[in-house]
């Protein structure tokens, strides 16, 4: 009992990541089950699972709503900031650990809140985007939704006050700015949007509850409203939400494949600037969601081109990222295939994600599969992946044990081969017209065979991750003890013993003048590991 | 995957005549969107596939090259000079911009044609609402979910919405856009010739969204006419009949 008090009571920025860890990981396991169900219902013409549209509605908006905001953000710029960035940076905590207790509790009020959809008798069933006119008249619970975006949404922006503060005022001396981690400068980069856009969903959200109960006409037309101006709210956040996903994963990608190719990343500096890159023009190019919307024509080429100029700095990270194999000597642990696994994947979605930049092919690509299949490889899988293979990294730090290497590698080519058998399929039947967001497809009998194939996909992912979890829970209560740092990692988290202790009696590593987070080979020479000094040095 | 080659194939035969076509034979003073749709469609995937495979190679490579031989040894990636390092950024930069130009060029011409409606046209109205299109044509018949064109004249749909928000989607044609309340938008395509269309709703416009479907049916010129003439006339029968009674 009394463990249990010290875990919810607890400002220990290693065990509020480790709740962000076990919130969002619950997320994932329900809305990933939604996903399961609706490949079922898809895998045949007609009713399969059920005969109720609206149940099917109800699996959608789970599945989007807590994939995005229960488990990607969360365990990104929750598990993985809190956990490593002290460490990382030399800080014997956060900034505010309060707050950051806080932000966990709002959490899993929020993740409660959103498992409420399967307990109240009308569900919501407005997507994770909520469009109105529809969130306002459907006779789903839209409040339910806001509220759950709501309590996420103040969950992250507490986390951005806490981590912007933490990094630039808390690195121990002599971590400097051009020697922190790639995941750090990432995270900064994602908690500055975050706190920008967050506010602006907030609002959105707000005033289609405020419509549909309080009586108001934001988004009503015959009041004097405009639906538009919804999407517009909505996707200048969602947008840069994107981003809020895509840095962080991208981060911890690059702290395992250095420490794998145990190699120096490929000129920092430019990969830096590609994370400022990004977070200027996030805020730039929302309109690519409304090309089909019935915007202005104006816009929608001004923001053609903000949108395809993205690829500059996300192709300077991805230059960053192979460069970093170059020259390396690259381990084929089970968190590098896990990382590997995303290069691969975030090619091709990032690759498929240009077509959609330009308005005029988007006529006919927008609302389809190849949507679907475009932003579950950019974002949802290679975003998942990164989770994955960043949890194995992290592994033997956390739980002071080793996981089984050949389980973990099963888990990895189950997941790998299923996620290209669902989201390759989803885009090409797209291209041929599928549209998104279908209980069933009458008007489209051909792609049935497509649907079941997607189907069979879905399990063998289901069979990987569910591998990958199994993996950890045995290797936490089962497993070899680790030790300290099990991976020849130079960056300072590996520097405390396994696990870390808590963080008032911790001792401080000593950061020497040549010490760099990815000083590996010639890099390294005469670079010496920081040694731990005495307690109150 | 075969829908991919067979398109393919398909693009390439477009990609040797319709230039030609338009230019030779000046069939017609606009350009198809929807041809114009598979070209540059098929110009932007071979843009991503070279630069996908290109990556895909190197990265390739490196990890099989660069494989551990030797349990404690290291990276020895070379310190880049600064001059390499902002050439680093630079090149690629230039390069990826260059791209995005090109693309960019292109993706807006072929907006233009999109978005200007040549003269000739059909216009009709539309008003979707859950779950039905209804369309009216300029001598006021109605029809709800079956429209009736003739081959070898654009058609112009005029759209908003009674309800929610729906998106009218002609995968052959290769267009959809929104329709909603309190705002007209609109879309137009090229039937070139006799044959029926899927239309379906592209947008989650409520719980029997999947079911909100259509066909548009291209007939004949003469035929078209001829229906509708017949449909006019049935309207006006209509009238003359409804006039003593009121």
């Amino acid at each position: 009992m009394s463990v249990l008090k010290e875990w919810i009571f607890t400002t220990d920025h290693k065990r509020v990541g480790v709740l962000y860890l076990i919130g969002s990981l619950a997320a994932f396991a329900v809305a990933g089950l939604m996903a399961i169900l609706m490949r079922i219902e898809l895998s045949s013409l007609g009713p399969t699972l059920t005969a109720n549209p609206a149940q099917y509605n109800v699996w959608l908006y789970f599945h989007g709503a807590a994939m995005i905001l229960g488990f990607q953000i969360p365990a990104l710029t929750g598990f993985f900031a809190n956990y490593t960035i002290p460490l990382m940076i030399g800080a014997r905590d956060v900034a505010f650990p309060r707050l950051n207790a806080f932000s966990v509790w709002l959490f899993y009020a929020g993740i409660v809140l959103a498992l409420l959809t399967f307990v109240v008798p009308d569900p919501p069933d407005v997507m994770w985007t909520g469009y109105p006119p529809y969130s306002t008249i459907t006779s789903g619970n839209t409040a339910l939704y806001t509220f759950t975006v709501l309590l996420l949404g103040f969950a992250s922006i507490l986390g951005g006050v806490n981590f912007l503060t933490t990094i630039a005022y808390m690195r121990a001396p002599g971590v400097t700015w051009g020697k922190l981690n790639i995941f750090v400068w990432c995270t900064f980069g994602a908690f500055i949007m975050q706190l920008v856009f967050v506010p602006v969903l907030g609002t959105a959200v707000t005033l289609i509850t405020f419509d549909k109960y309080l009586g108001t006409n934001f988004f009503d037309p015959s009041k004097g409203g405009d639906v538009l101006t919804y999407q517009n709210l909505f996707w200048f956040y969602s947008h840069p939400a994107v981003y809020v996903i895509f840095l962080p994963y991208i981060g911890v990608v690059f702290e395992v494949v250095a420490t794998f190719a145990k190699n120096h990343v490929f000129n920092y500096k430019m990969v830096v600037a590609g994370i400022c890159g990004i977070v200027l023009v996030s805020g730039e190019v929302w309109v690519h969601h409304l090309y089909v919307s019935g915007m202005a024509d104006w816009i929608r080429i001004g923001q053609m081109i903000t949108t395809l100029l993205i690829s500059i700095p996300v192709g300077l990270m991805v230059i960053g990222l192979v460069g970093t194999l170059y020259k390396g000597s690259i381990d084929f642990r089970t968190p590098m295939l896990w990382a590997l696994g995303v290069v691969f994947l975030f090619l091709i979605g990032g690759l498929t994600g240009i077509p959609l930049a330009i308005p005029s092919l988007t006529l006919h690509l927008s609302d389809t599969y190849y949507v679907v299949g475009h932003f579950h490889y950019v974002m949802a899988v290679a975003g998942t992946f990164a989770i994955f293979g960043g949890v194995y990294y992290y592994f033997p730090k956390m739980t002071g044990r080793m996981y089984n290497e050949t389980v973990g590698k099963i888990a990895f080519w189950f997941t790998f081969a299923g996620v290209n058998i669902v989201f390759w399929t989803m885009m090409d039947i797209g291209l041929d017209g599928m549209p998104r967001r279908y209980f069933d497809y009458a008007q489209f009998p051909q792609f049935q065979s497509a649907q079941q194939f997607m189907t069979f996909g879905a399990g063998l992912i289901g069979v990987g991750f569910a591998l990958a979890v199994v993996n950890w829970i045995h290797g936490a209560l089962r497993g070899q003890r680790a030790p300290d740092n099990p991976w020849g990692s130079k960056s300072l988290e590996w520097t405390t013993p396994t696990p870390p202790p808590p963080s008032p009696g911790r001792e401080m590593p000593v950061i020497t003048a040549d010490w760099h987070p990815y000083g590996y080979g010639d890099r390294g020479e005469g670079a010496t590991q920081p040694a731990p000094a005495s307690a109150g040095a | 995957m075969s829908g991919t080659l067979e398109r393919l194939h398909r693009l390439a035969g477009y990609a040797a005549i319709v230039p030609f076509s338009s230019t030779v034979f000046g069939a017609q003073p606009f350009d198809d969107p929807a041809r114009g749709w598979d070209r540059l469609w098929y110009d932007v995937l071979v843009d991503i596939s070279v630069i996908g495979i290109a990556f895909a190679l190197v990265a390739g490579y490196f990890v099989w090259r660069y494989r551990r031989r030797a349990p404690d040894q290291q990276g020895s990636s070379p310190r880049l000079s600064t001059a390499m390092a902002v050439g680093w950024v630079v090149v690629p930069t230039f390069v990826f911009m260059a791209d995005d130009f090109f693309l960019a060029a292109n993706g807006w011409k072929l907006w233009n044609d999109y978005r200007q409606v040549p003269a000739e046209r059909l216009e009709v109205k539309l008003e979707s609402g859950m779950y039905a299109w209804d369309y009216t044509y300029p001598n006021g018949v109605k029809v709800q979910n079956e429209l009736r064109v003739p081959a070898g004249r654009p058609v112009m749909l005029r759209m908003t919405s009674r309800d929610t928000i729906h998106s009218h989607f002609i995968p052959d044609f290769r267009v959809k856009e929104d329709s909603m309340p309190g705002r007209v938008t609109y879309l137009w395509f090229y039937p070139d010739k006799p044959g029926e269309h899927v239309v379906t709703c592209a947008e989650y416009c409520g719980i029997m969204h999947s079911y909100m479907s259509g066909k548009i049916i291209v007939l004949p010129a003469a035929e078209f006419d001829a229906w509708y003439q017949q449909q006019a006339q049935r309207i006006a029968g209509s009238n003359r009949t409804k006039t003593p009674e009121a």
